[in-house]
C-alpha cells in the first residue's frame, strides 16, 4: 500500500533569474548580455521595434514580410547559400515579426558563436531582397491565408480580431497581412521599410548562454558595424473596439463537427498598472488547467478538450479572450458556462484557495520557464520590448504575493466587460443558430465561410 | 554541479540506475544549476497493445489517470502540482504513456508520491461517471485534433496505409468514436492491472535533489508495490525491409492546398541504420537548406512548405515520412510528379558529404539545446530505459549521429528509397477538383 501520508514541501532553495548586463554600445545599438554556462550552447536574439504596429496604412504586412525575407539574399551570398551557411554552423535563422517588434534568431554550439554572429550581422546589415524571393515569399503567405479557410482555430481567431476593433486599428487585420494588402506589396516596400525601421536606436542584441559579456560586446560591436544610425519611426496605435454593442458571429461550417469558439473584448496594454492583479484574476478565471472555465467546461460537462482565457498583452491594448473548441450540439450551453462564469468572478471574491492556487502557482513555476538559453532571451526581450524596470523579474514574485482577494475582485470588475461581448463562433449555423440565438449575447450576423 | 563537461564533444549528464524489488527501474541526473527537478515515469504500453474493438483506450486510459487515486482526489492530482508550482502533463504513443511533471526541487516528494499513488491504487478512485466524462472529453479531442482539423486524419490514415492488418501499430491511436463509446470500467481494472505495473515502467528523476534522499523516498513510496503478472507478449512484428509494391491511397478531404505525405519503411529506433535514417530524413527535409525545401519551396516554387521526419518506432519497423504541401496554383499531379522526381534522383544519385554534414550539425544543436530542460533530460532517459534497457544511450546519441557517414546514408537510401517501398497518402481539396484528373495521376504512377 502506498502511505496516506502526504509529503510536505523541503526547505525552498533560492532562484535568482539569471543576471544580466544592459548597455548602449557606441553604435547606438542596445546590448544585453545573460552569461549562463550550464551548456555549450548560445543564444542570440536580435530585437528591432519594427513591428507589425508599424505597417504602414495599406501595407499589412510589411513588417512581416521585410524580417521574413531579410536573410534571403545580401550583398556577398543568395539565400540558397545563406541557408546552408548557416546550417553548417549547426543554426537555421529564424525571423518575422510579432505586433511590437521584428526578431531575428540563432541558437548555436559555443565554438560556432563567433563566425554564426558574424554571418549573421553581415547579412541582416545589408540585405537586398532579391525581388524573386519576395514574390515567392508573398506566395506562400496568401497559401497559408488559404489554408485558414479549411482551419477553424486560425480562422477563429482571425475573425475574432476583425470582428473586436474597428477597421481603423492595425489590430483588426492579421499581424502578417491579409490577401489584399500582401497582393500589393512590392519590394520597394519592403526596402523602404527596412530602410526606416532597421537603425540602431531601435535595435537590441540580446545574447543568452555560454559566453561572457566581454566576449559578446566585442564580437556584436563587430558584427553589427555597419548598421545605420537613428531610430525607426512609429505608425499611431489606434486599438478602439468596433462596436461595444453585444454582438455574436456566426461564420457557418456546415457539418462541422465542433463549434471553435471565441468570446471576449478589448483588454489591457501591457504596462497597465493593474497589470499582476490581472494576471492572478485570468489564472483564476481560465488560465490554469485547475481554472474554473476548464473545470467547468472539460471536466464537470465534458463538453470540450480544453477552454481556456487569456489577455494577450501587447503595448495597446490586446485581445481579452476565451478560448475554446466544443461539440457542435453543446455549443449554446458551453457558452451559457462561460459567461456565467465571467459573471461570477465579477460579482464576489474568489475564495482563498483559489487565490492561492493562482498566486502559489505563478510564483513558483517561475524558475521553470527559464531553463534555456531561448527562454532566458526571449524573457530579456520582453523587458526591452515593454520598457520595464531591470528589477522586473526580481520582484515579479512578490508582485504575484502580493495580490489579493480583493485586488482580483477589483481587477475583474474593472477588466471584464460582459456587456460589451464579442462572441465568435466558427462551426454548423443550422445545429448552433437557433439555441445561441436563447442566450443574452447581443445580435446576430451569420457569414458565410 | 553544471552539465558542462569542459569542452561539449565530451558533454555527459550523470546517470545512475537502480531496481526496487518489484522489478521498477530507475535513472537517475543530477544536476543543480537551477533548484527545479523533473519526474517523468513511461509505462511500457500505448496503443499497439490494445486489444481489438478498443482502439483509443490506452489514450483514454491516460486521461483517467489523471482522475484520482486511492489518496488523491480527481484532478487533484493537477491541482497540487500546480499549486507547488510545477507543470504537468501525460501523453500517449504507440509503444509507450508518460507521465511527467517538473517541480521547483522542494516538492520532489509530492511528485513521487503522487506519481506511486496512482501506479499503486488507481481502481478505489475509479467511477463510470469519472470514465463518462472523461470519454467525452477525448471525443471532444478526437474532434478537435483529428476531425475538424485539415489533414488531423494523417497518422491514423498514414497507419492503416503502410501497416499490414492487425499489426499492433496499424489502428488508430486516437481511436474510433464507436470503440471509446463501448470502452468501459472493467476494462480500466484489466489494462490498469496487466500494464500499470512497477515491472512494467520507468521511473527518471533529474534535476536538483540528492541522491540518497531521492533513492529513500522512491523506496518508502513506490517499494510496497506489488509486481505484475507479466505482461502478454505482441505478435511477432518483425517485416520485411520494404513495402513490396507502390502503396498510395487518396483523400478527399476538407483542406484547401493538396498535400502529399510519402511513407518509406525504415529502420527501428536505436539501430545503427536508424541514424543513417534519421540523417537522410533531415537531409531531405530538415530546415531550409535541405532538398526539399530548396528544390521544391525555392527553386521550383511548386510547394509552400515541404519537410520529413521519423515516426522513432522501436519495434517492427519504423517510417521516414516526407511531407510536402502543394502551392495554390500547383496541380495534384504535379504535386505528386515533383516529390517522386527528388525521391527518384536521391536514390538515383545519392547526397553529398556536405549535405550529410549539414543535417548532423542541425541535429547535434538541437539534441544539445533540448537537454537544457530538466523534463527532456528525464524524458531522454525514460525512452532509452525502456526501450533498450540502458539509459546512458541518452550520452550517446551524439556520438550515434556523429559516426554517420555519407557512405551509410547512401546505403540505407538505396535500400529503403527505392519504387517498391513507397506509399504516398496524397490529400486533395475536395471541392473545386476534379476526382478523374486525380486518379489519371494515379494511373500514371501506379
Amino acid at each position: 500500500m502506498v502511505t496516506a501520508l502526504r509529503p510536505k514541501p523541503g526547505p525552498t532553495r533560492n532562484y535568482h533569474f539569471p543576471n544580466f548586463h544592459d548597455e548602449i554600445l557606441p553604435s547606438g545599438i542596445r546590448l544585453v548580455t545573460a552569461p549562463v554556462a550550464k551548456l555549450p550552447v548560445v543564444t542570440i536574439l536580435v530585437v528591432v521595434d519594427a513591428g507589425s504596429t508599424n505597417d504602414p496604412k495599406g501595407k499589412e504586412g510589411v513588417a512581416a514580410l521585410t524580417a521574413g525575407t531579410l536573410l534571403e539574399g545580401s550583398k556577398r551570398f543568395d539565400g540558397a547559400e545563406l541557408a546552408e551557411k548557416f546550417e553548417q554552423l549547426g543554426t537555421a535563422v529564424e525571423s518575422g515579426a510579432d505586433w511590437d517588434s521584428a526578431f531575428i534568431k540563432i541558437t548555436v554550439l559555443s565554438d560556432q558563436v563567433d563566425e554564426a554572429t558574424k554571418l549573421l550581422g553581415e547579412t541582416i546589415s545589408s540585405p537586398v531582397f532579391p525581388e524573386r524571393e519576395i514574390e515567392r515569399a508573398k506566395a506562400e503567405r496568401l497559401a497559408e491565408i488559404l489554408q485558414l479557410e479549411t482551419e477553424p482555430r486560425g480562422l477563429a481567431d482571425e475573425k475574432f480580431s476583425e470582428f473586436l476593433y474597428t477597421e481603423e486599428s492595425r489590430y483588426s487585420k492579421p499581424d502578417e497581412g491579409s490577401s489584399e494588402s500582401v497582393s500589393a506589396l512590392s519590394g520597394k516596400d519592403v526596402e523602404e521599410f527596412y530602410r526606416s525601421g532597421y537603425r540602431s536606436g531601435s535595435t537590441t542584441v540580446i545574447i543568452t548562454g555560454d559566453i561572457s559579456t566581454e566576449a559578446a560586446r566585442a564580437l556584436v560591436t563587430r558584427a553589427f558595424q555597419h548598421w545605420p544610425s537613428g531610430r525607426a519611426p512609429h505608425r499611431q496605435l489606434i486599438a478602439a473596439a468596433r462596436t461595444i454593442r453585444k454582438s455574436i458571429h456566426i461564420v457557418d461550417k456546415p457539418e462541422a463537427p465542433q463549434s471553435e469558439l471565441r468570446a471576449g473584448h478589448v483588454g489591457l496594454p501591457r504596462n497597465h498598472p493593474d497589470f499582476f492583479p490581472t494576471l492572478v484574476m485570468n489564472a483564476v478565471l481560465g488560465g490554469l488547467f485547475g481554472s474554473r472555465i476548464n473545470l467547468n467546461l472539460r471536466e464537470a460537462h465534458g463538453y470540450t478538450y480544453g477552454a481556456s482565457s487569456f489577455y494577450d498583452w501587447r503595448r495597446g491594448p490586446g485581445p481579452f479572450v476565451v478560448s475554446t473548441a466544443v461539440q457542435s450540439e453543446v455549443t449554446a450551453p458551453a457558452l451559457r458556462e462561460i459567461l456565467l462564469e465571467i459573471d461570477r468572478i465579477r460579482g464576489e471574491r474568489i475564495s482563498e484557495e483559489e487565490l492561492s492556487l493562482a498566486r502559489d502557482y505563478l510564483d513558483g513555476v517561475f524558475p521553470i520557464r527559464y531553463e534555456t538559453t531561448a527562454a532566458i532571451a526571449s524573457a530579456l526581450a520582453t523587458l526591452v520590448i515593454y520598457d520595464l524596470p531591470a528589477d522586473y523579474y526580481d520582484s515579479y514574485r512578490k508582485n504575484v504575493r502580493d495580490v489579493s482577494a480583493d485586488a482580483v475582485l477589483q481587477a475583474a470588475r474593472s477588466h471584464l466587460h460582459p456587456d460589451e461581448l464579442q462572441t465568435i463562433v466558427v462551426g454548423d449555423a443550422r445545429v448552433i443558430r437557433a439555441s445561441v440565438s436563447d442566450l443574452n449575447v447581443g445580435d446576430m450576423h451569420v457569414h458565410g465561410s | 554541479m553544471g552539465l558542462h563537461g569542459g569542452q561539449f564533444k565530451t558533454m555527459r549528464i550523470p546517470v545512475e540506475t537502480f531496481h526496487l524489488d518489484n522489478g521498477l527501474f530507475v535513472t537517475l541526473s543530477e544536476d543543480h544549476t537551477t533548484p527545479i527537478v523533473a519526474v517523468n515515469l513511461w509505462y511500457h504500453v500505448g496503443s499497439a497493445n490494445e486489444k481489438a474493438g478498443r482502439t483509443g483506450f490506452a489514450h483514454l486510459f491516460e486521461h483517467m489517470l489523471f482522475q484520482g487515486s486511492a489518496h488523491v482526489g480527481s484532478n487533484e492530482h493537477f491541482e497540487l502540482i500546480q499549486r507547488a508550482g510545477g507543470t504537468l502533463n501525460g501523453s500517449t504513443w504507440l509503444e509507450r504513456t508518460n507521465y511527467f511533471e517538473t517541480v521547483p526541487s522542494n516538492e520532489l516528494a509530492l511528485a513521487l508520491w503522487l506519481e506511486a499513488d496512482r501506479m499503486g491504487e488507481l481502481l478505489p478512485a475509479m467511477t463510470q461517471e469519472k470514465l463518462d466524462t472523461q470519454r467525452e472529453v477525448v471525443k471532444n479531442e478526437r474532434r478537435w485534433s483529428v476531425d475538424n482539423q485539415p489533414y488531423g486524419t494523417m497518422l491514423e490514415k498514414m497507419q492503416e496505409l503502410v501497416f499490414p492488418p492487425s499489426y499492433p501499430f496499424q489502428h488508430s491511436l486516437i481511436g474510433s468514436m464507436e470503440d471509446l463509446s463501448a470502452a468501459s470500467l472493467d476494462d480500466i481494472a484489466k489494462f490498469f492491472a496487466t500494464y500499470y505495473t512497477p515491472d512494467n515502467a520507468v521511473l527518471s528523476i533529474a534535476g536538483d535533489f540528492d541522491s540518497t534522499e531521492a533513492r529513500k523516498l522512491v523506496a518508502e513510496y513506490f517499494g510496497p508495490i506489488r509486481s505484475g503478472e507479466g505482461r502478454p507478449a505482441l505478435p511477432p512484428m518483425n517485416l520485411p525491409p520494404v513495402f513490396g509494391s507502390r502503396l498510395r491511397e487518396v483523400v478527399y478531404d476538407n483542406v484547401s492546398l493538396a498535400r502529399l505525405f510519402m511513407a518509406f519503411r525504415s529502420p527501428v529506433f536505436g539501430s545503427e541504420k536508424y541514424y543513417a535514417a534519421s540523417v537522410a530524413s533531415a537531409v531531405l527535409g530538415m530546415r531550409k537548406g535541405s532538398r526539399l525545401h530548396r528544390s521544391l519551396v525555392r527553386e521550383r516554387q511548386i510547394a509552400a512548405d515541404a519537410g520529413a521526419f521519423t515516426l522513432d518506432l522501436a519495434k517492427g519497423t519504423d517510417i521516414l515520412v516526407v511531407d510536402v504541401t502543394a502551392r495554390p496554383e500547383t496541380s495534384v499531379a504535379r504535386l505528386e510528379e515533383e516529390v517522386e522526381r527528388e525521391i527518384d534522383l536521391i536514390h538515383r544519385e545519392g547526397v553529398t558529404e556536405t549535405e550529410v554534414k549539414r543535417a548532423i550539425a542541425l541535429i547535434e544543436t538541437d539534441l544539445l539545446a533540448s537537454l537544457q530542460s530538466a523534463g527532456e533530460r528525464a524524458d531522454r532517459l525514460s525512452m532509452f530505459a525502456t526501450y533498450f534497457k540502458r539509459p546512458e544511450l541518452v550520452n550517446e546519441q551524439a556520438d550515434s549521429y556523429r559516426s554517420v557517414t555519407t557512405q551509410r546514408v547512401n546505403e540505407l537510401i538505396s535500400e529503403r528509397f527505392g519504387e517498391e517501398n513507397r506509399a504516398s497518402l496524397l490529400y486533395v481539396p475536395k471541392e473545386g477538383v476534379e476526382p478523374e484528373s486525380v486518379l489519371a495521376a494515379a494511373a500514371g504512377t501506379g
